[in-house]
């Protein structure tokens, strides 16, 4: 083994290469787990093919004793089980690192390298002895290398008995079987390495009552919380299991233990048109109700978004955003959808908008876009991304607090009616652009009107009167304007700003921008920062900019879509405002900040002292 | 223009049995051209909504984008109302009846709406046999959008401008019975007789029930050479012998012959009355239903009355086995598992 030169402990990045479908995810997820149990923060994200088996697939943990929870680039280790994607998974292990193979056939020539160290284990030889079922060879030889790397770490043993005893809870007969695999990996490293190695693990008390959790969990449970009783959807990646989440929730908490009938309806639509159709038609009959999609569905239901605008219908659409154009890299992350959600559908229209970064904010804004919906009577897009939505993130723990009260909004009951002279749907009663509604079925005689597309005046008449509809759809700006400070104020990093550097990022950008900051700072850099939690923006984003004379805004896309909203909303300056731009499908890291900051900086620095 | 309906009603109006008179569950004052099919249907909804003693605010109409997508308008003026986006009728009525499954739902669209643009929602909300009732008007062409022919036009059948249709039409009736929908008629515009006792039966039936409603569009689609014009639907109508073919409440079965009439036991109690006449298939099985309706349309027929019926039909809520209480009236007490729950969760996700 040739000497390395570096030391860390609890931060370093180890890679899994797999074959899709080999059952390496539930392995894969026992190591990540194992460390998060050890109590250091451990980031894993899937890097996984539009296939259901087959093509090559990656599964990449980053450990960060500073709690940095974005990704990093190099490996440190590479768990290497698939000969398909070898070459390049040689190539991007960092000098000095590790490449853990299945030794059971020699290495070809052309995945040797000098400035490495390779870890061979007879994998599939080990297998084949103690297995007979082609399955069980194929299954513990993920967990043979999980029993390896718990050894060459330093993670203890009886952290990963544990978790192995947790996994499978009336199935006690699997138990033994998989410890087995574990202590034949931890034997065969005892028996032929130099372990632990110097990249390893060390227990400490920081991950303290915090849970590992997906966006996409977190958000169908918010949605259970938030008291939704009907989804509509269609499946696509990645948004489908919020949906799975929501129903799985509410098959516990929302069914009648004894009857089987369910305070939820959950209908698989025949397209995305259909499903935000549905839940239009819901919300118009007083019942909460959500949908979840990606990009493409975004596109189909523009049109029923834009009727829900205008017609003044609450909806709660949860876009779990992926990489486009088009079909573009379906399992790959971006945030690309801003302009698309924003303006969606024909005709002066705009959405609310809430950007959740972490588990934590995806539970609480989903609740809180059903109490916004019903309250500005519009669609609320949640824009979540796949890397938050379906990768496992160590986040805060869920609260609710049982006082809370679900705001339904302006909806007027039978009482409120008799008491009226004459209901007018949308008459602005109270001046803040936000009308009264009634629920149908709920006054005999008053209270009933017409919901449509069309333009219509006060009274819910159909009119083409060029005054009507002007001051309707002023009126809806009004709502707009009330709606900036309804919506999510933005997290400011200091107290006022004091420097001449900002910069704004937003949603999964957030691990890595807040890295890179300290690192900046580090280095004598100091910038103000804001995250945009929402759109409408409210003041306090408009004046940050505006109180700044740089403002680098971070976002993963191409076409910079935060810095065009920010342009288009309240005129921002495009000479101040400087892009920091991803958009290889992969989660952004702090490097790439690091590298496109400092560049930019140079440059303007360059071009003052000129 | 603006029309405004005298307010004046005659006092002895007849009442149903909730007290109301037929004006009170009319609309607005129609802004159709004078001569529509589509007129005529909504004065039938009127109707049969009286009839059945329906309370106008316990009904939610709906309906897509067309002239025919307009009548909602223009019938039961205290009931909600929600013109939708063009062919999407059917999804805003499924989350409508989930929201709440105590209203009545009448959905009203017309062909192009449907057998076109719609044709997806249409197939989609028969498979899950929404309960609603689900009326096209159905004139073989889009009125709204100036006469174009629509996928339910008969190859050959000539529009006002002289455009022959070369296509093969969409039968949306067989179609239906064929997609497993629990209750398929059809019917014409022009004869309030046989339509008015279908639409009721159609708001009884608990799950999905469509009416095919042919309703000439007079000034696109009423010429010579047109199969959807008045004239040529009476003439065919009349060829197949089964216009008697109705079903309908047993107090005016009187007008037919004795030993005609087949009797029915509905869910309700009532009696649905099917008309001898229609011994040639058996309306309770499909593919009999399926087969009277080809054979028909092969000779150029209109069969018109109720096609098909299932009366043990479950609705999507049994399906999905939703709750009794209408899901939009639960609240967080009901819903929300708290906190305590959520501390569980917390723990099992570390
Ligand atoms: C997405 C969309 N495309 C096109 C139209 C234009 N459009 C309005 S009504 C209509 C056809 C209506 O035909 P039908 O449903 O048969 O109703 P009719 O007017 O004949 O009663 C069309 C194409 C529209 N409103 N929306
Ligand atoms: S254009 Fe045709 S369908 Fe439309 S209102 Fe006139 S007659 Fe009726
Ligand atoms: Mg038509």
């Amino acid at each position: 083994m040739s000497s390395t030169s570096h030391s860390k402990i609890n931060d370093f990045v180890v890679r899994f290469a797999n074959v899709n479908g080999t059952g390496s995810a539930s392995a894969n997820f026992l190591f990540t787990k194992s460390v998060f149990r050890m109590g250091i923060p451990v980031t894993p994200k899937n890097i996984f093919p539009s296939n259901i088996q087959g093509l090559p697939t990656w599964y990449e943990v980053r450990i960060s004793e500073k709690g940095y929870l974005g990704r990093r680039e190099g490996v440190d280790l590479m768990v290497a089980m698939n000969p398909q994607s070898m070459e390049g998974d040689v190539a991007i292990v960092k000098t000095g690192g590790y490449f853990l193979y299945d030794s059971t056939k020699p290495l070809h020539a052309n995945y040797i390298r000098d400035d490495i160290n390779y870890l061979g284990i007879p994998l599939m030889e080990m297998c084949n002895r103690e297995y007979t079922d082609p399955r069980q060879r194929q299954l513990f030889k993920n967990i043979i290398y999980v029993g390896a790397l718990s050894a060459l770490f330093e993670i203890e043993f009886a952290v990963l008995e544990k978790l192995i005893a947790e996994q499978f809870p009336g199935k006690e007969q699997l138990i033994p079987p998989n410890i087995k695999a574990l202590k034949m990996g931890v034997d065969y490293v005892q028996a032929n390495f130099k372990f632990p190695l110097d990249i390893r693990v060390e227990r400490r008390d920081l991950v303290k009552d915090a849970i590992m959790i997906d966006g996409n969990s977190a958000c169908g449970l918010g949605a259970v919380y938030a008291g939704a009783t009907v989804a509509a959807w269609y499946p696509i990646t990645p948004s489908t299991s919020v949906v799975e989440a929501f129903s799985d929730y509410a098959a516990e908490y929302r069914t009648d233990k004894e009857t089987g009938k369910r305070n939820v309806a959950i209908v698989q639509a025949e397209d995305e048109l259909a499903a935000i159709g549905m839940v239009i038609g819901a919300n118009w009959n007083g019942a909460r109700s959500f949908t979840a999609t990606s990009g493409p569905g975004v596109s189909l239901m523009n049109e029923f978004l834009g009727l829900a605008y205008f017609a003044e219908i609450p909806a709660v659409l949860i876009d779990v955003q992926r990489t486009g154009p088009s079909t573009g890299m379906p399992t790959r992350t971006q945030q690309s959808d801003v302009l698309e959600a924003a303006y969606a559908s024909h005709g002066d229209t705009k959405h609310v908008l809430l950007f959740p970064s972490t588990p934590k904010e995806c539970f609480e804004m989903t609740a809180d876009a059903f109490d916004l919906a019903e309250e500005l009577q519009t669609p609320v897009i949640v824009m979540t991304d796949l890397d938050l939505g379906m990768n496992d993130h160590v986040s805060p723990p869920l609260e609710w607090d049982d006082k809370r009260v679900y705001k339904r909004g302006k909806v007027l009951t039978a009482e409120d009616l008799d008491k009226m002279q004459r209901f007018g749907r949308y008459l602005d009663v109270d001046n803040d652009g936000i009308t009264y509604r009634t629920y149908p079925g709920t006054h005999p005689t008053k209270g009933s009107f017409f919901t449509r597309g069309t333009s219509r005046d006060e009274y819910a008449a159909y009119t083409e009167d060029g005054g009507a509809y002007h001051r309707n759809m002023d009126r809806l700006i009004k709502k707009w304007n009330t709606a900036k400070n309804m919506v999510h104020a933005p997290q400011l990093y200091q107290e006022k700003s004091t420097r001449s550097t900002g910069v704004v990022f937003f949603g999964t950008s957030q691990y890595a921008a807040e890295e890179a900051i300290e690192l900046l700072k580090a280095e004598g850099i100091e910038m103000d920062a804001l995250r945009i939690k929402s759109f409408p923006f409210n003041q306090t984003v408009v004046d940050f900019v505006n109180d700044h004379e740089h403002v680098f805004v971070i976002e993963q896309n191409r076409d910079a879509q935060m810095r065009s909203l920010m342009m288009i909303e309240f005129s921002a300056n495009p000479a101040k405002l400087v892009s920091v731009l991803n958009y290889d499908g992969m989660p952004i890291t702090a490097d790439n900040i690091l590298k496109q900051v400092s560049q930019k900086l140079l440059l303007s620095q360059e071009k003052t002292t000129a | 223009m603006t029309y405004i309906r005298p307010k004046f009603r005659h006092p002895g109006l007849p009442k149903n049995e909730l007290g109301y008179t037929l004006a009170q569950y009319e609309g607005a004052l129609s802004t159709l051209c004078a001569g529509c099919g589509h007129d005529s249907i909504s004065a039938g909804i009127i109707q049969a909504a009286f009839d059945l003693n329906i309370q106008p605010h316990k009904l939610a109409k709906l309906s897509g984008i067309g002239c025919s997508s307009k009548t909602p308008t223009y019938f039961l003026s205290n009931s909600h109302g929600f013109n939708s986006v063009h062919g999407r009728m059917p999804s805003v009525a499924t989350g409508a009846n989930l929201a709440n499954r105590d209203l009545t739902y009448f959905g009203v669209s017309g062909d192009g709406d449907t057998a076109s643009i719609g044709m997806g929602q249409f197939v989609h909300v028969i498979r899950r046999n929404l309960n609603m009732t689900y009326i096209v008007m159905n004139n073989g062409c889009y009125g709204l959008t100036k006469g174009q022919d629509s996928a339910t036009a008969d190859a050959g059948s000539k529009n006002k401008s002289g455009h022959v249709n070369l296509f093969e039409s969409i039968d949306l009736a067989s179609l239906a019975i064929e997609l497993g929908a629990s209750f398929v008629a059809q019917s014409f515009s022009g004869d309030k007789e046989q339509l008015v006792p279908l639409i009721r039966e159609a708001m009884k039936h608990p799950g999905f029930a469509f009416i095919n409603v042919i309703s000439p569009c007079v000034t696109f689609n009423n010429n010579v050479g047109s199969t959807k014009s008045y004239d040529y639907v009476r003439e065919h109508i009349e060829g197949t012998g089964t216009k008697d073919f109705v079903p309908m409440m047993k107090e005016i079965t009187t007008k037919y012959a004795e030993g005609t009439v087949q009797g029915v036991k509905m869910h309700d109690g009532s009696d649905l009355q099917l008309h001898k006449l229609a011994n040639e298939w058996n309306p309770e099985d499909r593919i009999s239903a399926i087969n009277a309706v080809k054979t028909a349309s092969a000779k150029h027929e209109i069969l018109t009355g109720l096609l098909f019926i299932d009366r043990n039909t479950k609705d999507l809520h049994h399906l999905i086995q939703t709750a009794e209480t209408p899901l939009n009236q639960l609240g967080e007490n009901v819903l929300c598992p708290g906190n305590e729950v959520l501390k569980d969760i917390n723990a099992g996700l570390r």
